[in-house]
């Protein structure tokens, strides 16, 4: 099944889908040297981002959040792809730097059609999310 | 957002991968605000320079991109006084670091000179409508609101972006539609210096990021109106304010009264000098946020004439600025003072050390508290330097 989106930082990445309905502020909220959610608060405390398709609605906080973006892809720890409700500009600029493939405004609600452990391909070049059939 | 062909060039990297990123920068940005298209901009002005502030992270980033500026472009504050900051205390493995961010920002172009202030320096004077990329939020709120030039309040990266391209996306502040005022801000009594500093600290926190027009009962100078802008994008998110009969557009626009008003009355300003009265003695004193202008650094030099303080104080100002006028600077530091450039006492890890300082700035009110961690009292200019511990020298 293929979902049309909105294109912010080109690229295409596969991975596993893990979902979070909290906003996500790189700064403070992840560890850049190991890519785990380190704020207890958080609906994704102790588990790692490294690798995954991450949803999240958007993020929030210092712009420093770019950076921990970045730190986070040369670490080798960020995220292959993320899909945003509405992205904003922290982590837009974060994920074009750091070369990992963001979208946001799918077609269809990611958190409808979308669960964790589910396998999907985010093509951003071309502006669709495309979910793997089982 | 329509692209002209060499801009779809760029963004297919015909001319490398920091250009292709840059420009998807401004694209990204471009569609999340719903511009139109990219429009040139005269000069551009990066935040992200402390090592403070943008860590190893942002350092790693500056440093792999090549290519250079297009546009004149000058940078945000250090972390310290380029080369002064072995006397600031500064640690020297932050100091190496701060050294390389300024060469990796150099190697792209960028003049590495450090100020809020770049409206005061030669090749960064702007003029009414003229287009920007601004990042520093007192630097912006000047150039919008007393200038009356056109920026958003740009994040590093994107204006980094904007000096690679030489253009940003045509959204938000560009457009006539968004500057236009919002709320009415109503001063009940006269203000003359730091009062203004006062007034953007106490109505920042209302506006949030609106654009407020004041109806203010006496003409502020530049020098105020840099103080008012500095403490209304500090408290609040303020990029953009009128003073009907003052401000540039203002004038030109005969702007319609906003039906939302906010009375400001003598009381609240004065609860502003009131706060923290009861750090009895500060341990340092510092001025110059936004930098000083030359206005400013005579009005300091005329008060400390003679005297010797017994305090440490800085006096913030741009490294230009201090360069032009060396017997300014010579009558300052006489009294023992500092005239302290490329940084300041918000952005320098080396306020953190003091308990307590006194300020006769709205910015630095609302930022040292939370940033440095040290209790902060605020002043007039005056008063900061009776505050210094003054003794005459004859």
């Amino acid at each position: 099944m293929k979902i049309k989106c909105r294109t912010i930082s080109r690229g295409v990445a596969e991975g596993e889908v893990l979902l979070t309905n909290d906003a996500i502020s790189f700064l403070g909220n992840v560890d850049p040297e190991t890519g785990e959610i380190v704020e207890p608060q958080h609906e994704l405390y102790g588990q790692s981002i490294a690798g995954k398709v991450l949803v999240f609605p958007h993020g929030k906080g210092s712009t420093v959040g770019s950076y921990v973006i970045y730190q986070l892809f040369k670490n080798g720890v960020a995220p292959a792809a993320m899909i945003n409700l509405e992205s904003e500009p922290i982590v837009a600029v974060g994920a074009i730097i750091s070369e990992v493939p963001l979208v946001d405004r799918l077609e269809n609600d990611p958190y409808e059609i979308l669960k964790n452990g589910d396998r999907v391909i985010v093509n951003s070049t071309e502006a669709f999310v495309e979910l793997k059939d089982e | 957002m329509y692209l002209t062909p060499e801009e779809e060039k760029t963004l297919d990297g015909e001319y490398g991968r920091s250009l292709q990123k840059a420009i998807e920068i401004l694209v990204a940005l471009g569609d999340i605000y719903g511009a139109d298209k990219l429009i040139p901009v005269k000069s551009a002005q990066i935040a992200g320079v402390s090592y403070k502030t943008i860590g190893d992270a942002g350092l790693e980033w500056i440093s792999d991109l090549e290519g250079k500026v297009k546009i004149p472009s000058i940078l945000n504050p250090a972390g310290m006084d380029i080369v002064r900051w072995d006397e600031m205390g500064i640690d020297p493995v932050f100091a190496k670091k701060q050294q390389e961010i300024i060469e990796a920002y150099a190697k792209l172009g960028i003049q590495t000179k450090c100020t809020c202030t770049p409206y005061y320096l030669e090749g960064f004077n702007v003029t009414l409508d003229d287009h920007i990329a601004w990042s520093e939020s007192s630097a912006v709120s000047y150039a919008n609101s007393v200038i009356g030039a056109r920026t958003n309040r740009e994040g590093g990266p994107s204006a980094l972006s904007a000096a690679l391209v030489g253009k940003t996306a045509n959204y938000g502040y560009h457009l006539d539609e968004m500057r236009e005022p919002v709320v009415a801000v109503e001063v009940d009594c006269e203000l003359s210096g730091s009062d203004f500093g006062a007034l953007g600290y106490v109505v920042g926190k209302t506006v949030g990021s609106r654009v407020p027009i004041f109806y203010t009962k006496n003409e502020p100078s530049k020098n105020e109106m840099k103080a008012l802008g500095a403490a209304l994008a500090a408290s609040g998110a303020v990029a953009l304010y009128h003073i009907e009969g003052v401000t540039p557009e203002a004038v030109r626009n005969k702007f319609t009264r906003p039906d939302e008003v906010i009375p400001v009355e003598r009381t609240q300003i004065d609860e502003v000098y009131e706060a923290n009265k009861d750090i009895q003695s500060s341990e340092i004193i510092t001025v110059g946020c936004p930098h000083c202008s030359v206005e400013e650094l005579e009005e300091i030099a005329g008060l400390v004439e003679g005297k010797k303080l017994q305090k440490e104080m800085w006096v913030c100002t741009a490294r230009e600025v201090a360069e032009r006028h060396p017997d300014l600077v010579q009558r300052i530091e006489k009294s023992g003072a500092k005239v302290v450039c490329d940084t300041c006492m918000v952005v320098s890890p080396a306020t953190n050390k003091y308990a307590s300082i006194t300020v006769n700035s709205g910015k630095a009110l609302a930022y040292v508290p939370s940033m440095c961690k040290v209790a902060a009292k605020y002043a007039s200019i005056e008063d900061c330097i009776k505050e210094a511990g003054v003794v005459d020298e004859n």
